[in-house]
Order: structure tokens, then sequence, then C-alpha cells
């Protein structure tokens, strides 16, 4: 790859993330004004005495009176100053709403990123080199079960299960209630994040599983595996040569292709546990009709995923030798 | 043993050799498939003996059967003896790599993600034999540095034989190792064979190229259907069809270009559908009553042949 080349490339990348956020802008924007959402009662409240003269004042202030686009570019204009608007929920900058709250789902996202990446592909790999055995046969219903299950059942099922009847960990929230801020050890916290954490891991951990098996099992069938077991590989060397390295980066990538559904898992384990994060305020920005806060947080998770597309396909041109090396030799 | 004898004795032995899968037909009942019924050759030290035949006819699997890396739903049974000793799993996994080499078809019998020197050392070899196997062939030093992928046609030739030759090898079991490849870069890779073969080697090369492997190989054995139905000195099969014995061997030199360009009617039979006695009957012109028993190979004018009428 030339210099100009990669820098070609780059520009292009950024070209496509910005017209993604423009498009997914533009498209929540109409969607959620054409919504059954006033964001005028939602701000005052339905048993509001305020008079019609004083809402009026209100709606002209805001510019609710003007056509859609001017709605959208006066949106864009002041978020693009670093003005998201207020939060109707929580009374505060939807800015700061967003800040504080992805620190607790950033925590819990990557843990479970991490927790089930790992886990998973250690799983694949060892069922993809039992094929057909008792143990791959119980790994493959597994994933396929937790595939099939809703996430928000499977976090409910935990929650009745290691909360309520074993009374392992807190049934819900990041810290313990009626604690003071500052008396809050670390270990509350990580008390507190175990459960939303499993289920999220649980609930991620099917999809790279089945990969990594399936990957596995063609890679062991392949002619390159045939000859070197002719060339007296024994099956540690095999594995440990070429099919954990023929198996990791597809399954990283894998990994990173999920970001989507690891977002989705989030907000709905976050709602089963009350956890204070992102996916917790993307529900009650729903149920209270809060505009400002549902579009910054459509946003945010649309960079989220399109970063995860990225990043696989950087590690593709970076890793594998044949889109890194691309080119022949003589 | 004296020394004549040694020169001459068998490196590799293939006695009936016959290999099943195991497999499910229709649901839940398992069956076995027999796809090789009767192989038998032997290749002695210093020898290339070319085994031709179409595909299907079992070439492949022989190779892999004697390194001992059929699936794990295959079965054998009947012998295989190299240097006198009952090839057991345990004798293949210690000689494969170092004494019994197999040399492959293409580049894709390599690992796509790493790098050539690595793969050809293997895990048996040396950095220095490595090296000492890409000078012998021609490859520059920095050739180790390449995947796979960016190795050309005549390099990934040469890097595939040269993992065969890293210790000296006593057997090389070469598996349609010049398919697609031009007249230039075949023979190349053919002299590679005679040299190895010449060092005292036996060579087993597995070919449909027959044409190549006239030119090269001292003895010739011909597959049809799972079974050897002759073998001969390659100077027979230029002779042309007079000097053969076997009656499909006849039309296989028959049905080449420069011969007669003449192929004969129907198919070889499918394994799982094999018939009793003679397998080429049903295609054979000298089919008779005698053509339905079983039928062993035999010497007949300094070669084998498995057939009732020959002479």
């Amino acid at each position: 790859m030339t210099k100009a080349g990669g820098a070609k490339k780059i520009l292009g990348i950024f070209g496509r993330m910005l017209l993604l956020l423009v498009l997914v802008s533009v498209l929540s924007f109409v969607l959620i004004t054409k919504a059954p959402i006033d964001p005028l009662t939602a701000y005052v409240g339905t048993e509001s005495t305020l008079s019609q003269e004083a809402k009026d004042e209100i709606a002209e202030k805001w510019g609710l009176n003007e056509s859609l686009p001017v709605r959208y570019f006066t949106w864009v204009k002041n978020m693009l100053h670093g003005d998201f608007g207020m939060s109707i929920t929580y009374k505060k900058p939807v800015i700061d709403v967003i800040h504080e709250r992805l620190a607790y789902s950033a925590v819990l996202m990557a843990l479970a990123w991490v927790f089930s990446g790992i886990l998973g592909y250690a799983l694949g790999i060892l069922s993809g080199m039992r094929r057909g055995k008792l143990f791959d046969k119980v790994v493959k219903t597994f994933c396929l079960v937790l595939q099939s299950a809703p996430s928000f059942w499977l976090g409910l099922l935990i929650l009745s299960v290691f909360a309520v009847q074993l009374g392992w960990f807190p049934i819900g929230m990041a810290m313990p209630p009626g604690k003071l801020a500052a008396e809050v050890t670390l270990s509350d916290r990580l008390h507190h994040l175990i459960l939303p954490v499993f289920t999220l891991t649980i609930v991620s951990i099917g999809k790279i599983t089945l990969y990594t098996r399936q990957k596995l099992i063609e890679i062991a069938s392949s002619d390159y595996i045939l000859f070197a077991r002719a060339r007296g590989e024994n099956t540690r060397q095999l594995i440990s040569r070429h099919m954990l390295r023929n198996t990791a980066l597809p399954a990283v990538t894998t990994q990173f292709l999920s970001f989507s559904e690891l977002f989705g898992g989030m907000a709905l384990a976050e709602t089963v546990f009350s956890y204070p994060g992102i996916g917790t305020a993307t529900t009650a920005a729903a149920l209270n009709g809060d505009v400002p806060l549902l579009l910054g947080i459509t946003l945010i998770s649309a960079l989220f995923v399109f970063s995860g597309n990225l990043i696989a396909n950087i590690l593709y041109g970076v890793v594998d030798p044949r889109l890194r090396e691309g080119g022949g030799y003589v | 043993m004296n020394e004549l004898e040694k020169a001459t004795s068998p490196v590799l032995e293939v006695q009936d050799l016959q290999i099943a899968f195991s497999m499910y037909r229709r649901g839940l009942r398992k069956t076995n498939l027999r796809v090789i019924s009767s192989l038998s050759l032997s290749v002695r030290q210093g020898e290339i003996l070319a085994v031709v035949g179409s595909s299907g006819s079992g070439k492949s699997l022989l190779a892999h059967a004697i390194l001992g890396i059929l699936p794990p739903n295959a079965s054998t049974a009947g012998s295989i003896r190299y240097n006198g000793e009952e090839l057991t799993p345990a004798l293949q996994r210690k000689y494969r790599g170092t004494e019994i080499a197999l040399i492959p078809q293409s580049v894709d019998y390599l690992d796509p993600l790493m790098r050539v020197g690595a793969q050809v050392m293997g895990t048996r070899g040396s950095r220095e034999q490595q090296r000492a196997a890409f000078d012998r062939y021609g490859l520059e030093r920095r050739a180790a540095r390449l995947f796979p992928f960016q190795l050309s046609g005549g390099m990934a030739r040469r890097v595939l034989v040269s993992t065969a030759v890293l210790s000296p090898p006593k057997l090389i079991v070469a598996d349609e190792p010049t398919p697609g490849l031009g007249i230039e870069m075949a023979m190349e890779t053919l002299r590679h064979f005679r040299e190895i073969a010449d060092t005292g080697a036996g060579v087993l090369l597995i070919t449909h190229d027959i044409d190549l492997a006239l030119g090269i190989a001292d003895r010739i054995a011909v597959f049809y259907a799972g079974t050897t139905v002759e073998i001969a000195p390659a100077a027979d099969f230029k002779t042309g069809a007079e000097a053969l014995r076997h009656p499909y061997s006849r039309a296989f030199i028959d049905a080449l270009p420069q011969n007669a360009f003449r192929p004969i009617p129907g198919t070889q039979p499918y394994a799982g559908a094999l018939p009793s006695g003679c397998l080429f009957a049903d295609r054979c012109p000298l089919r008779s009553d005698a053509c339905g028993g079983e039928i062993e190979l035999r010497a007949v004018r300094g070669g084998e042949v498995r057939c009732v009428h020959a002479s």
C-alpha cells in the first residue's frame, strides 16, 4: 500500500462515517418529529396550568413552529457547538447525561465483550476439536439455546436465581442504595456489576463460540492441515502452529462486528438490573418523550457500531498478510 | 543381505490393500463403503514407480494410507510394509516428515498465514536444513520470508519439493505434483524426483499425466476402480499396446492423442456398486465366463497383471 493510497483510504473511511452520521441523524430526527410526542407537553407535563399564551411563547422561543429542515439544521448547528439540548428526564444537559452514563455502560460492555470473546473462542476451539462428541453437542445446544432465547428473559432468569433465590448478588443498581457516594467501595461496585456482566456475556457468547467452532472444523479438514500432519506434526503442534493462528483473526473480527448486538444486549441487561447506564437512560427517555436525549443516544450508538466495523476492517488489513503484503514477489 | 539384494530390495510393499469408509446412509443406517478393493505394488530403492489411473481409481487414498493420514472414518485391511517392516500407525508417526515424505499438489497445502521458511522447516527440521534445501533448488534466502500466496508457480513447486528433502528421505510419495504446469516446469519437477531417486530413495509418483510418467518412471502401475490391474516396466508402455498385458492398460495407451486417440465406451464402476469378479469385464473385448471369479495379480512377461486372459 502506498502512502498516498493509505491517506486516500483513511479519508474515504471518514467520509463514510460522516455520511452515516448525517443519515442516521436525519432519519431519527424525522421519525421522532412524526412520532406522537409533543416536546412542549413532554416538557411542561400534561397537568400543567400554564396559559396558552405562555405555551405559544415557549414554542416560538424553541422554534417549534419553524419548518422541519430549519429545525433540523438548528439542532445540528447547536450540536456542532457541543449543545445537544437539555434532557427533560434528568434535568441536565444531554451531553452530561450521556457522559455520566456512558462510563457505567462502557465498563459493563467492555467486560462482557472481553469475557465472551475469550470464553467463546476457547469453547469454540475445544468443541470444534471434539466435533460430534458429547462435549461438542452440549456446547452447541447451549449456544443455540442462548442465541434463540430473548436476552431480557435470560436476564430475568439470572436475576431470579442468583439475586432473589440464592441471594448472592444485589437485585439491581450500580451501588448499594442509601449509601453515600463517597462511601461506596470498589468491591461494592464490582458486586453490583457481576450479574449484569454475566448476563451480557452469556447473551454474547453464542455467536463467537459457534463461529469459532465452525471455522476450526473448516480448517481441520483443509489441505494444509493434512499436509502438516503428513510432515509429522502432532495434534498439539497442529493446533498451536496452524489452527489458532488461522482462527484468531476471524474470531477477533467477528467480535468487533458484533458491537451492535452488544449495544442492544446492554440496553436490555441494564433495564432488567436497573443499572444506571445508557440502556436505562434510553428506556427512560423513550417513556418520557425526552427527544433531545433519545437523539443524542441514537447518534452515540451509531458511532459506536461504526467504530466496531471500522476496527474489524483495519484489523484485517494490518494482520492478514494476504491483504497487508498484497501483490506478488516477482 | 548382500549389496545387490540391498540395492533392489523394496522400500515399500503394498499388498492387497483395502480401504473402506463408514458412512451413514438414509437416516441412521451405517454402511461400509469399500473404495479400494485390492491394491498391490512395490517401490524399490532408487526407483520411480508411477501410478496412473483416472480420477476415482484410488490413487490419492493410497498416498494417504501410506502416510497414515486417512480420515478417522476410514478403515484399512491388507498390508503396507516399509523396508520389510509392517507400517503401523506408530511407525507412520515416527517416519512421516523425516524418512517418508509427501509432496503435495499445490501451494494450497501450505498454511496461508505462515512464512514459507518456517513451514519448510516444520517441526522436524532445522533452519540450516531449510537453507540447504532452498540452496539445492535455487531458491533465494529471502524467499523464506514470503507467505505462500506470494510465491510464483515455479517457486511454489520448488518450495514443495524442498519440504521433502530436509533430512534425506527414503520414500517419497508425490501426489499429482504437476497439475496444470507448463511442460518445462513439470519436467523440472520430475527431474528433481529423478535426482532424489538416484540418491537411493524410492519414489511413488501418483499422476494422471501418463506422458510425463513415461519419460521419467522406471515402472508404471495402472489402477482401475480401486484395484491394481497391471504393473509393467515403463519401456512396455512406450512400445505400445501390444507390449502390455491388461486390456484396460492397452485401452489407456490407445486413448492417448499420439497413439490411436481412441476412447473405449463405458465408465469406471463406482465404489459401492462394484460388480463381482473382474471390475473391467463389462467394458472388455476379451470378456468370457472365466472373468466372473476372483482374479489374482500374477506375474506375466516381467510384469504383473490382474487378468485371466493375459499371456
